[in-house]
């Protein structure tokens, strides 16, 4: 794993897969989207709205996962120091904090004509608004301060912190008595849903998946050559006021 | 395709949630490659003034 905390190492790497992943979200779409509207089945109960699902769950898993990530890159930055941690961090969390946009007003729109409510306080709902709170707590703090380390190591402890929230989404239909249906793919015992709309839904979270490693990898990179211009101009700046003669240090 | 778009009568509940879904990948797409393009186009931009001045930074071997 250290070979790759040199950050030009990663970029290199980065660039060879981003043609690949950006083609397998592209392919993985083309297949998902036609599979999920017009040949999985509608649902005996909740009839063709069930097919809000294929966008709603994918989201809700990234929301999850890419909060994982950020909280992983933030325990790199804080333990080991890793160069890439906090660049990650704040590459990604943008990315989930519209995960969870997604997530909440799509879930929004299959609970307005099954529940009869665009918004319940349940367990499920509430935590996943807590999920969107802590993004936008983090990206916030990551840019509060003028020295972008002191805000980077703020935002990694608030995603550390806010982490423990990430298992509470996902078994808050367990502890609770919520509105949310129980999982029905993610549960011991194996899936309950029915393999023709499991296969759609893999299929849908595959691409969301190979969509979020593709802006993960165009957004670090983005992050990596900020860094870089700041510190450029920074010098620049420096020698334009002290008009230093030709072969000054730069450091 | 008159059936198909009323979707069993949940069309405006499904559609929405598609094109929003739509719309934030799009999004999310285009607003992350306009800042590597920009940002891209920048560091090239300083660096051959820095370059000029030969004042440049040494170089990271940063292909883009």
């Amino acid at each position: 794993m250290h070979r790759f905390a040199n950050p030009s190492r990663f970029l290199r790497l980065g660039q060879a897969v981003l043609p690949w992943s950006a083609g397998l979200t592209v392919l993985l779409l083309a297949i998902g989207v036609p599979w999920a509207l017009l040949v999985a089945p509608p649902d005996y109960q909740q009839g063709e709205s069930v097919r809000i699902m294929y966008v709603h769950v994918p989201a809700a898993w990234m929301a999850m996962f890419v909060y994982t990530t950020v909280a992983a890159a933030s325990a790199s930055a804080l333990i080991w120091r890793h160069p890439l941690g906090d660049l990650i961090a704040r590459a990604a969390s943008p990315v989930g904090a519209w995960f969870t946009v997604l997530t909440l007003v799509t879930g929004s729109l299959w609970g307005k004509p099954m529940w009869g409510a665009w918004w319940v306080w349940d367990a499920r709902l509430t935590s996943v608004l807590v999920l969107l709170f802590l993004y936008l707590g983090h990206i916030a703090l990551a840019n509060a301060f003028e020295d972008a380390g002191r805000g980077e190591k703020a935002a990694a402890v608030l995603a550390l912190v806010g982490f423990v929230n990430v298992p509470i989404i996902k078994w808050s239909v367990d502890w609770w008595n919520t509105l949310h249906q129980p999982a029905s793919v993610a549960r011991l015992g194996g899936p309950s849903i029915h393999p023709a709309m499991l296969w759609p839904l893999l299929v849908m979270g595959l691409a969301f998946t190979a969509f979020f490693v593709t802006l993960l990898l165009m957004r670090v990179r983005s992050e990596f050559l900020g860094r870089k211009l700041r510190a450029l101009r920074l010098t620049q700046a420096a020698q334009g006021m002290a008009e230093a003669p030709a072969g000054a240090e730069v450091s | 395709m008159g059936e198909f778009l009323a979707m069993g009568g949940y069309g405006a509940f499904v559609w929405p949630s598609y094109a929003l879904a739509a719309a934030v990948l799009a999004g999310l797409w285009l607003s992350s490659r306009w800042t590597l393009k920009a940002r891209e186009a920048e560091l090239a931009r300083l660096e051959g003034e820095g370059a000029s001045r030969r004042t440049r930074p040494r170089a990271e071997g940063q292909g883009s």
